[in-house]
């Protein structure tokens, strides 16, 4: 926290504000207001009440309505502050509505029978309350713990994969000479400039021959030959003494040998920034997996959302829950990992 | 006395580390017994094809992959361009030639998408057009700007640059769906015009209004990345030469004009071209966003690719179409690319002369 407060408030030198200062200031401002707005209101509205999110206009803190049991009736009923017609006010929970008159009871007095109220003289009751079961109905109604668990399928394991072939590749270019190798490297490099739709629909008969239609592995597999991968790993261990592969050589290490326990750990800031990039792309993968995966069990989690919020009637606080869970891991890599991803983008130039 | 004093953060901190060091073995032990696995079939692999042949052995798996999903889908996307019919094989396709190109080109007038026998592409075409132009010159003078603001000497400025990078993270998904809410009927941005007294607009359902927020939406989900990338060009200009102008005299306007942007350009080239490959290929967030609509006002040349080679649009699948659409936006977009290096070549030529 202290960290926080010290980076928030650090000053760069001691000299007056001046007027392009203060401009500086109110841009970031602004921009920040836009940039976090739409994702904070997001994150209150998915702890709004079915009543509350519907409310026009809306308020900003998630509001749900207050509500008390009374004996007799089954369900809680809304309390409402009522002026009376003697100009006191008293807080009486709805019985029902019939047209512009609300019959009300007295929670205290439930005795004392049937309080009738105009309207225009009743204001609902309402407390700060988060709506947790946004976020607990859908998990169990809706299988989205299948939707989460895909994604963490793919992720996790087209991760680990693309560091590994990825860092073979890369170790080969960087550590060796070979006929090909410049062909090799040229193609990659030509790949990465080549738009990604090129490629949609052949890609999918190349799945669908191999039978991968509507399973996991055609989403997992053409994603592992990665030029932008292979480039970021080459420019590191291109940085890497030969002496050091040599030595090993001389010693009777196996190039596998060479390869794992010399070459990956050294390579480790690499490694990091690749896997965090790869956690990233994978977990928010859309297209591919929209195309590739048809049915229901086998949807990741962007599919999904995708369809929830196509359907008719979107219930928008389940599908705002869902929407910032699935936005919660992104978010903690960044938090922690930010400085990597910088210098990763910064390097390389991709994303 | 000696007693306590063991028992303080110093003995705690060997109970943590006692708890951690076995974790961390637990973790790596399924990543070393990999490797080791894998080296019971490299090693004798060595002994077989020598040190020589190993590198290919290195290559092999990755290059297999990449040639299975990457080269020979674009060999069989020209398979397809040429070739018609309905079948997603290559063996049931008749060759055709050149006739899904003619088709996707003939139009009585270019300029209107309707006199087009397959006006859904042109319509694309259209929309994808006034995208690019509006997405890509705000977003390179926006991520400029903001780059030349965080560049300066101001506080917070770590908290600043990851506040405007963070949506950058995000999947497109996300983004539509979070902006879907805000820009809703009686979403957050209607709530404060009915708040002001200003009429509530539909922004999702009115096609100018829907063009206008695929463009924004785009533009703040990417606007991060690019000034990150202007960012680091700034920093990699020296100090030295601000300072050498300094002395000399040379005012702020001059500064940016004479060190600044001449130096930028190398960065301000790379962007430009990566903004403009990503907004041609706009797709994702519109879809989720608007879905196209309303109409057909925002459906981009994505969607006419999508639909006719996935979704099925009238008269039902057609990938040969939808190839032929995408080979044209490749041979267009590296095109361009190749004369965008001719013109900033001859211009940094001029420039050093």
């Amino acid at each position: 926290m202290s960290a926080a407060t010290a980076m928030l408030f650090r000053t760069r030198g001691k000299r007056q504000l001046h007027i392009t200062d203060m401009l500086s200031y109110l841009y970031l401002t602004l921009g920040t207001l836009i940039m976090l707005g739409p994702v904070l209101w997001g994150v209150t509205s998915s702890f709004k009440t079915p009543a509350a999110i519907t409310r026009f206009p809306p308020e900003f803190f998630p509001f749900a309505e207050k509500t008390v049991v009374v004996e007799g009736y089954e369900d809680p009923l809304p309390l409402f502050d009522v002026t009376m017609e003697d100009g006191t006010v008293r807080r009486l929970a709805q019985v029902r509505r019939v047209g512009l008159e609300r019959q009300m009871i007295d929670p205290a007095a439930p005795e004392a029978g049937i309080i009738k109220a105009k309207m225009d003289a009743t204001e609902i009751v309402q407390e700060f309350r988060l709506a947790w079961e946004n976020y607990a109905e859908p998990l169990q109604q809706f299988d989205f713990v299948v939707y989460f668990r895909n994604s963490i399928v793919v992720t996790a394991s087209a991760t680990l994969l693309t560091l590994l072939l990825n860092s073979m590749l890369a170790f080969a270019l960087s550590k060796y000479r070979f006929r090909g190798q410049s062909a090799i490297l040229n193609i990659f490099l030509i790949m990465i400039l080549l738009p990604g739709a090129v490629t949609l629909a052949p890609k999918y008969l190349v799945i669908t021959s191999l039978g991968w239609n509507n399973n996991l592995l055609g989403v997992i597999i053409p994603t592992l030959a990665s030029p932008t991968a292979v480039f970021l790993l080459r420019q590191y261990m291109l940085t890497l003494p030969d002496e050091l592969v040599d030595a090993a050589r001389v010693d009777g290490a196996s190039e596998w040998y060479i390869y794992w326990r010399i070459i990956l750990p050294l390579s480790m800031p690499a490694l990091a920034t690749l896997a965090i990039f790869s956690i990233m792309w994978r977990w928010n993968d859309f297209l591919w997996p929209l195309i590739v995966l048809t049915e229901n069990r086998n949807f990741t989690l962007q599919v999904a959302l995708n369809l929830f919020q196509g359907q008719y009637d979107v219930q928008w606080g389940y599908l705002l829950a869902m929407t910032v869970l699935s936005l919660l891991p992104v978010t903690f890599i960044f938090a922690f990992l930010q400085k990597y991803i910088a210098t990763g983008i910064a390097t390389t130039g991709l994303k | 006395m000696t007693l306590t004093a063991e028992r303080g953060p110093g003995r705690q901190a060997s109970t943590a580390a006692a708890l951690t060091r076995p974790l961390g073995v637990l973790l790596s032990l399924p990543y070393r017994l990999l490797m080791n696995a894998l080296g019971l079939i490299f090693e004798p692999l060595q002994r077989l094809v020598g040190i020589k042949g190993m590198p290919y052995l290195f290559v092999i798996p990755n290059l297999a992959l990449f040639i299975i999903f990457a080269i020979i889908p674009i060999l069989l996307n020209l398979v397809y361009a040429f070739t018609g019919g309905t079948s997603l094989f290559p063996a049931n396709r008749p060759f055709i030639g050149l006739q899904n190109f003619s088709v996707l080109l003939s139009c009585d007038n270019f300029l209107d998408p309707n006199s087009c026998l397959v006006d859904l592409f042109w319509r694309g075409v259209m929309n994808t057009g006034v995208y690019v132009i509006v997405e890509v010159s705000s977003l390179i003078l926006l991520a400029l700007f903001t780059a030349l603001v965080l560049n300066r000497n101001i506080r917070a400025r770590g908290f600043f640059r990851g506040v405007y990078f963070y949506p950058t993270l995000l999947s497109s998904v996300v983004v539509a769906l979070l902006w879907k809410w805000v820009l809703q009927r009686n979403g957050l941005i209607n709530g404060a015009l009915e708040g002001v007294g200003m009429p509530t607009i539909n922004f999702l359902f009115e096609a100018d209004w829907a063009r206008l927020a695929t463009i924004i939406v785009g533009l703040w989900a990417s606007l991060g990345f690019y000034t990150l990338i202007i960012l680091a060009g700034l920093q990699a200009i020296p100090a030295l030469l601000y300072e050498a102008a300094v002395i000399d005299g040379a005012s702020r306007r001059q500064q940016f004009q004479y060190i600044t942007l001449p130096l930028l350009r190398p960065t301000l080239y790379i962007v430009f071209i990566l903004s403009f490959v990503g907004a041609v290929q706009v797709f994702e967030h519109a879809m989720v966003l608007t879905d196209g609509g309303p109409g057909t006002a925002t459906s981009y040349i994505m969607h006419f690719v999508y639909n006719a080679a996935f979704a099925g649009i009238a008269g039902g699948r057609n990938v040969g179409l939808a190839t032929a659409a995408t080979l044209l936006v490749a041979v267009v977009l590296v095109a361009f690319t190749l004369v965008q290096r001719w013109i900033s070549r001859n211009a940094s030529d001029d420039y050093s002369t």
